[in-house]
């Protein structure tokens, strides 16, 4: 009966209820946009580093995982650490960002990538022509609607793009590495080493012989498996901070809409609480009715909220598949929806003690 | 009617209630005695501001005395908390207000299962309620909601809700107040019959002398205080 009486409440209001529940919902969208980005933003990459082949990646002295703002590495590095012991070939890369921090362009040495990696898979075009080819992913060319043969501006000069590939390999902007480092000034530096060896077995030895004493030891080296699984949200500077601080205002909207739908609706059904405590109902069912309902606007505003996750998945997903990777993350979907339940029953709680200690005389005369 | 019998469900004895009206002491009843015997049907006829609705609150258990015995059953007011009123209201007394006061958002079968659900019943009633509905005129419309309920019907649910739980007493607050010629007389004849077919004992306030002529007895009140009774 307490659950028809809710149902029935929420019924009879239908647009106080529906804006209440958008309203709780829009956090819960941007909870989960922000988790998705993020993920979206690591497992991009991760799987970026997984299409390049590679045993062992080394990366510049003192570069964070996420960051190569750091003195880069010399070319000739490349040609010491291709001839260590179970090394079958190295490539250097040059990699700088070309869109804030979510999007980068990779300069390389075209040949040596594509036998590490097993070559691109073009879907339109191919390899460099000239010294200011570009080749894109398929993310990339339909965020920018390049086409191959189309110039393009990255970077502040004109490039031509040769070819279109299949998403998965290193980056979204793969470009010529003399030209790119000739453009930036770093002529004779790259700024990461892929390695790739005779037998993934022999991982953990090379590297521990790469890092030994007179070698490369101040070097950061990680095998594949070791730095990609380092690529997680954890890693990014202060970003676990930002999802807090969004989650903490998810809570407070939540509140704060309910807090004062429930109120509102409260002093509109001073009456009705009249009525119901004259048949004898006690405040802890009047407080009942009142939570119930707020749960009932909680779930849905989260279910809402989800909905519009995917919405705003295919919205980012069609205007910005490279600079914005994004993925629905289930385990969050949970996470969000309790904040903004726990958000709504906090929000209702002052409403609902309000209502149940209304003077049952004075709530049966209210008009 | 009886004074001070044994068998009375009803038994006042000095009663006083005051008020604070910001901050004035309004003092609404100046020692009410009253006793009202099992199955009889009591109207309580007064100008406004006399304290028959304020008696009515203390007797349904809505408000405490502030001093004076009331017992209503075999409950002693006087020493009740609120939790212990507002069990009370669940099973021994009924209301049926001026203004209908059923629940805007609920059929009115619902409105009767949710005083049976707060009562501590099954929600529907037990098959004999059927008979009350019949008495009540109100079987066919029990399905909907009380805007498509006209004034006398929903005063007739407003009843059936007021005496599904088997309350030892109903007490109706201004019933025809806001009916017509037609209904009120339908309504009245409606407590008339529950009273003389199932002893409901009944406690009626009204303006109308007519009205209160369908009860066994009246009390006339004035200034909070009982000056008549016939």
């Amino acid at each position: 009966m307490t659950g028809k009486l809710v149902l029935e409440n929420i019924k009879h209001r239908p647009m106080r209820s529906l804006l209440s529940i958008l309203l709780i919902g829009v956090p819960v969208t941007l909870i989960l946009c922000l988790v998705g980005l993020s993920h979206g933003f690591i497992e991009d990459s991760q799987r970026r580093q997984r299409g390049i082949g590679a045993d062992i990646v080394m990366r510049p002295k003192s570069s964070s995982i996420l960051s190569l703002n750091a003195a880069p590495i010399p070319q000739k590095m490349v040609e010491y650490v291709a001839k260590q012991p179970h090394v079958k070939m190295a490539t250097g890369v040059f990699s700088v960002a070309a869109e804030g921090v979510t999007l980068g362009a990779a300069g390389i040495n075209y040949d040596e990538f594509a036998r590490m990696s097993g070559g691109f898979k073009f879907l339109s075009g191919g390899p460099f022509q000239r010294p200011d080819d570009v080749i894109l992913d398929d993310y990339y060319a339909d965020q920018t609607k390049a086409k191959v043969g189309d110039t393009i501006t990255l970077l502040n000069s004109k490039w031509r793009v040769s070819g279109i590939m299949e998403s998965g390999k290193l980056s979204h902007i793969v470009l010529p590495i003399d030209t790119l480092r000739e453009r930036n000034g770093n002529l004779g530096n790259v700024n990461q080493i892929y390695i790739k060896l005779d037998d993934p077995a022999n991982t953990q030895a090379t590297i521990d012989y790469l890092k030994g004493p007179a070698r490369l030891a101040e070097y950061p080296i990680f095998s594949m498996e070791m730095f990609t699984s380092l690529l997680n949200v954890n890693n990014i500077p202060a970003l676990a901070g930002f999802i807090a601080v969004v989650v903490g205002i998810g809570v407070v909207i939540g509140f704060a809409v309910v807090c004062l739908s429930m109120y509102m609706a409260v002093l509109q059904r001073t009456r009705e609480i009249g009525i119901l405590k004259s048949l004898g109902a006690s405040k802890g069912f009047i407080l009942g009715i009142i939570l119930s309902e707020a749960l009932f606007l909680g779930v849905g505003g989260t279910i809402l909220g989800i909905a519009m996750s995917y919405g705003a998945a295919a919205l980012i997903h069609a205007l910005k598949p490279a600079s914005l990777p994004m993925v629905i993350v289930y385990e969050w979907w949970w996470i969000a929806g309790s904040i903004t339940v726990l958000g709504a029953l906090l929000g209702a709680l002052y409403p609902g003690l309000t209502a149940a200690s209304h003077d049952p005389i004075e709530a049966l005369s209210y008009e | 009617m009886s004074n001070g019998l044994n068998g009375d469900i009803i038994q006042i004895r000095n009663l006083f209630k005051t008020y604070r009206v910001g901050n004035v002491d309004v003092q609404a009843l100046r020692g009410v005695d009253l006793n009202v015997p099992k199955g009889h049907f009591l109207s309580i006829i007064g100008p406004s501001g006399s304290g028959k609705s304020t008696l009515f609150h203390v007797i349904g258990g809505l408000t405490p005395p502030t001093t004076g015995k009331v017992v209503v059953g075999d409950k002693d007011l006087s020493a009740t908390t609120d939790a212990e009123r507002t069990r009370m209201r669940k099973r021994t007394v009924g209301f049926v207000f001026q203004k209908f006061n059923l629940l805007p958002n609920l059929t009115a079968r619902d409105n009767i299962a949710v005083a049976r659900y707060i009562g501590g019943a099954a929600a529907r009633p037990e098959p004999e309620f059927e008979e009350v509905l019949r008495l009540l005129g109100i079987g066919e419309r029990l399905d909907h909601k009380p805007n498509a309920l006209s004034g006398g019907e929903q005063q007739r649910v407003a009843i059936a809700r007021a005496i599904v739980n088997h309350p030892a007493i109903l007490l109706a607050d201004e019933p025809t107040g806001n009916l017509d010629t037609e209904n009120s007389k339908a309504v009245l004849e409606v407590l008339r019959d529950l009273n003389r077919r199932l002893g409901q004992t009944i406690l009626m306030i009204t303006h109308n002398p007519e009205a209160a002529a369908y009860g066994d007895s009246t009390v006339h009140m004035r200034d909070g205080r009982i000056t008549e009774r016939t």
